[in-house]
């Protein structure tokens, strides 16, 4: 029963994507295929993430997150979120997991907000990759709007979290 | 690939730890396992839900709306289009400036690349479960508005 209703949406577009395919065979298959193919790059890139960050919660004590990136980390803390959101590989549902655990660590929230802002949107693979598509004036500009960016949206989040909200939400990544 | 290098440092961190110590090791492909099970469900009907979407808004009726001669109501459009989406970024860029080469205008291909990289509507669930929601709401509307400050001054720097 529990799973039923953990996969209830899951197991909806299904019927979906059923239904689809007997109305307009083309358009559903064309869907399915697109499927198979966002399936495939799921399972390429997610269990390095899940890894390192299963390995990240065992290993690395607290006060180390804490001194780095916590409270008190200043510029340093700044510098090493927009780093590590950069380097990473991998859509921005990867992102969440980690964020839970830097909260668990004791990680500032701006800087786990700027975190998650690096990883969508100044991922250096991802940059390459823009500048060689789209060029290197449109990849560049975008570069410099973002990172300023993402921290101001950060500040604006944290202003507008609440203490009891910021509370839950550290206490809830402690129990995921 | 740009995903390779993900993999050789997990395989390399993962060898140290297992040297290290057996049972650690253990505890941390656990929690691997269990985080990753946690979001599964969501993930699954995002992954179907992309599918769908992708087959009807696919790049002809884009570049059709997102014209150079679109204006504001064209970036407003592709900001839309991108924050509802879900595309992988090696399959984005190819297909931007293929919009661009088709007329497309790049304050529109701007407010379409930054919404789709910034903004999740199909992945506000994930995202609810680990921010709640009125964070995961805040975030987005804020990167969504972000977007517009992105396409005008790509628009000036760049078109």
């Amino acid at each position: 029963m529990k799973i039923i209703k953990k996969y209830r949406f899951f197991m909806f577009t299904i019927l979906v994507l059923a239904a689809v395919i007997l109305l307009n065979r083309q358009l559903g298959m064309k869907a399915l295929d697109i499927v198979g193919f966002s399936f495939k790059e799921m399972m390429m890139v997610i269990p390095p993430i899940f890894i390192l960050l299963g390995l990240l919660d065992i290993w690395v004590p607290k006060e180390t997150m804490v001194r780095y990136m916590g409270e008190s980390s200043g510029w340093l803390g700044v510098v090493l979120a927009i780093l590590l959101g950069s380097a990473a590989a991998g859509p921005l549902y990867g992102a969440f997991p980690i964020a839970a655990v830097f909260m668990k660590k004791g990680v500032r929230f701006t800087n786990v907000l700027i975190f998650i802002g690096a990883w969508s949107t100044t991922k250096i693979p991802m940059f390459l990759f823009e500048m060689a598509s789209l060029g290197t004036s449109f990849a560049l500009t975008r570069l410099a709007i973002d990172i300023p960016g993402i921290i101001l949206i950060a500040h604006i989040l944290n202003f507008f979290a609440s203490k009891e909200e910021l509370d839950e939400i550290y206490k809830k990544a402690e129990s995921l | 690939m740009s995903n390779v290098w993900m993999y050789v440092l997990t395989i390399v961190l993962l060898i140290i730890s297992a040297v290290k110590d057996k049972k650690k090791t253990k505890q941390a492909l656990m929690k691997a396992w269990k985080t990753f099970e946690n979001i599964l469900p969501e993930l699954l009907g995002i992954i179907m839900l992309v599918g769908l979407m992708l087959a009807i808004v696919n790049p002809e009726v884009v570049s059709k709306i997102i014209g150079s001669e679109s204006g504001w109501l064209g970036v407003i459009l592709s900001a839309v289009i991108g924050a509802i989406t879900l595309i992988p970024g090696f399959v984005a860029f190819p297909t931007a400036a293929l919009l661009l080469q088709n007329g497309a205008g790049y304050m529109q291909i701007a407010a379409f690349v930054s919404t789709l990289m910034m903004v999740g509507v199909i992945t506000a669930p994930v995202e609810m479960k680990y921010f709640g929601k009125k964070l995961t709401i805040l975030r987005n509307t804020t990167a969504f508005i972000f977007s517009f400050i992105v396409a005008y001054i790509i628009g000036r720097v760049v078109g």
